[in-house]
């Protein structure tokens, strides 16, 4: 009998073989001669990593267990085979459209990139295959364990050796699985290596088979006879338990994660699931074929307690072939392998992605820089992932006592896994499923899972007490975990099965339907149900029926009508066709929807060419994104309505500040007319008197001196003009420096009476001087000018019998005001508004004044902070003078 | 008797030498200041003259070359337009509405004089 230590490095040698074999693969994939590692053989081979330990060892003893029950568990993955096969191709297409790496991946995807569905999904996933992890460990250390010693047949395996397959299998695992880091997540080498497995599991399987009907069944007849005289045949077909068992291993095929990874994930074309489609159904079968053969050979002749699971590997033994029990091992131990490599493979990329990278990218605030960081650190998290992924099936292994028949353990990871299926499906058939919907179902269907088949396989006394399957969680009997909700006398697994799954998916469409898909579901769904409505931006336009004048017409309502007939007729000529019509070809109007996009955006112009062509559909997307789009397009023109409301107020500005212009352009005119008049005036005096003067003889000495004087006032008066204007000119463009000095009103007042002295006429003055006793800081040769200057006007103007002006004083408000008022004739109403304005002359009798005395008194006032103001009085005018206080004068400085 | 001309001006210094220079000319010269009076007095006893000023209190020069050309009376009526305001579009407004002759301030007297008897022998004529 073959040493352990012979076995162990038959196990290195095999090991190192897969290994230079992945590599070989991986060297070719690079130097682009990798065709064939995607040939659809190597596809269906690795598609036999359904077939793990559980197959291999694991059906036999289900035979020799239960009869014919165990072909359900090859039933269900062939009929989805062949029957669901259009299920898988929709599954595989979303999967390559939409780059899924993993069953979590494309789940949380599909509702609505959610990671906390990832995350969900991947502990499920953890924790649903842990058993079948477990299942692994526990059959590679069973056989072990028999080649070291022959009597160990019956004890329960050490949890030592476990240890050790676990810590094996882990390096294993690790080295292979996570050497080096693929973009796609496709892995070449493994995919490879798990092919080549495939065929030694088969052959091993096979070669025992054969050996076990030919070399001691005596031949076909003979056996077929064995088969009916033994227990196997007569065992009582229990549908209930087929029917669920078949149902979850198709389930299963789906759903467990290295399926998925294999089926989906690994695929790279129709063509290799067409062949795989009737290609794997005849694996399976020939996985199958020597089960019953082996069963019944081993219950024969093996010693009664003999653990059935291990048949395939006993019956050689005893035997003493000892080839073909290495061979044998060989085909567990690559059963086992294949499934554990692939399983965590699948199961680390879940955990790393959507568990360790977001929470690591989360911890590091200023995120990854170095892509190489990245890199390590998704290798590292890979690592960790798989070696606790292992580890968690080494402890179920430890706890659930290990002595539990693998099909029974396989089962319970089945069952688990199955509760991805609603979610799944719905997901790529239901556009109404919603993210709450698919976490409804799934926490609802695992929790009742967990409690009826994952806790219970631990046995009693370990995680329930037997009170607890008697009187149920709490005393309450619908809660027992194996009679849920009263509904007891069912198997076990049957009744997991139907509870689970069941309320799966009634919570699953229930909670779907009352809520509402967010946009980003609403978008993400329109892409997984109707993939195949969307073959990607490399669709082409099918032949269709339009005629090109309508594309004509659309494109020079968008393109504008020159364009849009230069891009025709250019489209024509390439065509060889005259004229500007060219005919509607896949190229053409692919053209005219890039050109078309350029203007309305893509999905518009998808959408607009859709309808005229008629031959493709316009899904949700579309029409999603023609929204997404118009929106775009009405915020732009909001933003050009603003944009032009504001034009039009600038328009306005403008309009207003020339209107403005013009008024004072004519303003100015009719100054200029003003200052020449008034400057043309007393020069046209001035010359036509001179020549009088110089032309005419005889002119007597009076009126030569007559003449004289008028021409000496008219130079006067010109020259005060002059004065006048400088004066105004300064004072109105600010440029006055403000001398100021603090004095008496009442000196003030004196000094202009005084200065006015040679014109009073007939004027008399009045003044109260005990009210002229004010203090004022102020330019007083400027208010003094003030002063002069309505003293003046009141000496030419004021036209009553006894002229008089009355200058007052008074305080008010905090102001000093003070008053000249004569007692001539009131200017009439029409002109008072027209006082202060240059130029004005009111009741100018001698046109001696220029019209300019107001204005100037108008703008010193408003230069020294006070004002000026007219007040017609009963019988007379009076002009007022608003003097700052101190405090206004400061502020107007 | 001489030839009666009719002035309008405000300036008093101005219709002093006007005055002047057309009385040693033999003509009877009839003054007013305002033009509302002047109107009248045409009306009343056609001058042989008029020397109109632009700018006057109340009714301006314009006001009444526009109102007497009006009249088909005083369409031939010489009219010599002074003005002071030196703007180039009042002798085109002035030109249109039938001034026989307009003049800018300040004049040389030979102008006014040569002007004056320039429109009286086209009268004539």
């Amino acid at each position: 009998m073959a040493s352990l230590n012979t076995l162990v490095a038959v196990c290195l040698i095999y090991v190192a073989f897969l290994f230079a074999v992945a590599f070989a693969a991986e060297r070719a994939a690079i130097r682009g001669k990798g065709g064939w590692l995607r040939a659809p053989l190597v596809y269906t081979l690795s598609l036999s990593v359904y077939c793990t330990a559980w197959t291999f060892y694991g059906a036999v003893g289900y035979a020799a267990r239960s009869g014919m029950e165990f072909v359900t568990i090859y039933l269900g993955p062939s009929l989805v085979m062949i029957g669901w096969w259009w299920v898988l191709r929709k599954l595989v297409r979303i999967g390559r459209t939409q780059r899924v790496t993993s069953i979590a991946d494309l789940i949380s995807s599909r509702y609505g990139k959610s990671n906390a569905l990832a995350i969900v999904v991947t502990l499920m996933a953890v924790i649903g295959v842990t058993p079948y992890i477990a299942l692994q460990l526990q059959s590679v250390t069973l056989s072990l364990s028999i080649f070291s010693d022959a009597e160990a047949v019956v004890r329960r395996p050490s949890a030592t050796a476990g240890f050790w397959v676990a810590a094996g299998l882990a390096l294993f695992t690790v080295l292979f699985g996570t050497r080096n880091l693929n973009a796609n997540e496709r892995h070449d080498g493994v995919v490879i290596a798990v092919a080549v497995e495939a065929v030694v599991k088969l052959i091993a399987l096979l070669a025992v088979g054969g050996f076990v009907v030919w070399g001691l069944g005596g031949g076909l007849g003979q056996m077929m006879a064995r088969i009916d005289a033994s227990d196997i045949g007569t065992w009582q077909v229990d549908s209930s338990r087929w029917l669920a068992l078949t149902a979850v291993s198709a389930a299963a095929f789906l759903c467990l994660p290295r399926m998925f990874q294999v089926l989906v994930v690994e695929n790279d074309g129709d063509r290799q699931l067409q062949i795989a489609s009737w290609a794997f159904p005849l694996y399976l079968m020939l996985m199958s074929l020597f089960v019953v053969p082996i069963a019944v050979m081993g219950l024969e002749m093996l010693p009664a307690g003999s653990n059935p699971d291990l048949f395939v590997l006993t019956l050689p033994l005893a035997e003493g072939r000892d080839g073909l029990a290495v061979l044998s091992f060989l085909g567990g131990f690559s059963s086992a392998t294949s499934m554990v490599i692939v399983a965590t493979l699948a199961l680390s990329t879940m955990v790393s992605n959507h568990i360790v990278m977001p929470l690591w990218l989360s911890l590091r605030a200023e995120g990854a820089t170095v892509s190489g960081d990245v890199r390590n650190v998704v290798i590292l998290s890979r690592r960790l992932s798989i070696m606790v992924i292992i580890a968690f099936g080494f402890l179920y292994f430890r706890f659930s006592g290990g002595s539990a028949a693998l099909a029974s353990i396989g089962l319970i990871s089945f069952v688990g896994v199955a509760q991805f299926l609603p979610a799944l499906m719905g997901g790529i058939f239901w556009r109404g499923s919603t993210r709450g919907g698919a976490l409804a179902g799934l926490i609802t269907g695992f929790s009742i899972w967990a409690y009826t088949s994952l806790l219970p396989s631990f046995g009693v006394d370990t995680v329930y007490s037997a009170a607890l399957f008697e009187e149920g969680l709490w005393g309450l009997a619908w809660l027992r975990p194996h009679a849920l909700f009263g509904l007891g006398g069912l198997d076990p697994t049957v009744h997991a099965v139907v509870w689970s799954l069941t309320l799966n998916t009634v919570f699953f469409i229930g909670v779907s339907l009352l809520s509402f898909p967010s946009p980003m579901e609403r978008l993400q769904g329109a892409q997984f149900v109707n993939v195949f409505d969307h073959a990607g931006p490399a669709m082409g336009w099918r032949a269709s029926t339009t005629t090109s004048e309508d594309l004509m017409i659309m494109a020079q309502r968008i393109l504008g009508a020159e364009e849009a007939r230069d891009l025709f007729r250019t489209a024509a000529h390439a065509q060889g066709i005259s004229g500007y019509l060219p005919e509607p070809t896949p190229a053409f109007l692919s053209t005219l929807e890039r050109e078309l996009a350029a203007s309305v955006g893509a999905a518009t112009a998808h959408a607009m060419v859709s309808q005229l062509v008629g031959g493709a559909s316009v899904s949700v997307e579309d029409l999603m994104a023609v929204a997404n789009e118009s929106a775009q397009i009405l915020e732009y023109s909001n933003q050009l309505e603003a944009k032009s409301a504001e034009l039009t107020r600038t328009a306005g500005q403008l309009r207003e500040a020339n209107e403005k212009l013009k008024a004072l352009s004519v303003q100015k005119d009719a100054f200029l007319g003003q200052i020449s008049h008034e400057l043309r005036t007393p020069m046209t005096s001035i010359r036509s008197f001179s020549e009088i003067l110089r032309d005419t003889d005889g002119l007597g000495s009076v009126e030569k001196t007559r003449y004289a004087s008028i021409i000496h006032a008219e130079a006067v008066r010109l020259t005060r003009l002059l004065d006048d204007l400088l004066d105004l000119s300064v004072l109105e463009n600010g440029q006055v420096n403000l001398n100021l000095v603090t004095g008496s009103l009442s000196e003030l007042i004196d000094h202009a009476v005084m200065t006015t002295r040679s014109g009073a006429g007939k004027l008399s003055i009045e003044r109260r001087r005990l009210n002229e006793a004010v203090s004022l800081t102020t330019d007083h040769d400027r208010l003094g000018q003030v002063f002069v200057n309505l003293i003046t006007n009141a000496q030419k103007y004021c036209d009553a019998e006894n002229p008089t002006l009355t200058v007052s004083v008074e305080e008010k408000d905090g102001c000093t005001m003070v008053r000249f008022a004569d007692n001539g004739t009131t200017i009439p109403g029409a002109s008072r508004a027209l006082i202060f304005e240059k130029f004005s002359r009111i009741n100018d009798k001698d046109g001696s004044g220029a019209g300019l005395g107001l204005a100037i008194c108008r703008e010193i006032m408003t230069r020294l902070g006070g004002d000026i103001m007219y007040e017609p009085d009963e019988g007379g005018n009076a002009f007022v003078i608003q003097l700052p206080s101190e405090k206004r004068l400061a502020a107007a400085q | 008797m001489g030839k009666r001309v009719l002035l309008v001006e405000d300036e008093l210094n101005i219709v002093e030498a006007i005055r002047f220079l057309l009385s040693r000319e033999g003509w009877q010269v009839e003054t007013h200041v305002d033009g509302a009076t002047a109107i009248e007095k045409i009306r009343e006893g056609r001058p042989d003259l008029v020397v109109l000023d632009y700018m006057l209190p109340g009714k301006n020069g314009m006001d009444i070359l526009t109102e007497l050309r009006a009249d088909s009376d005083f369409s031939d009526l010489p009219i010599l337009m002074l003005t002071a305001r030196g703007q180039s579009k009042d002798r085109a407004q002035a030109e249109r509405a039938g001034v026989s002759r307009f003049m800018t301030k300040p004049f040389s007297n030979t102008e006014v004089l040569n002007a004056v008897r320039d429109l009286v022998r086209a009268k004539a004529q």
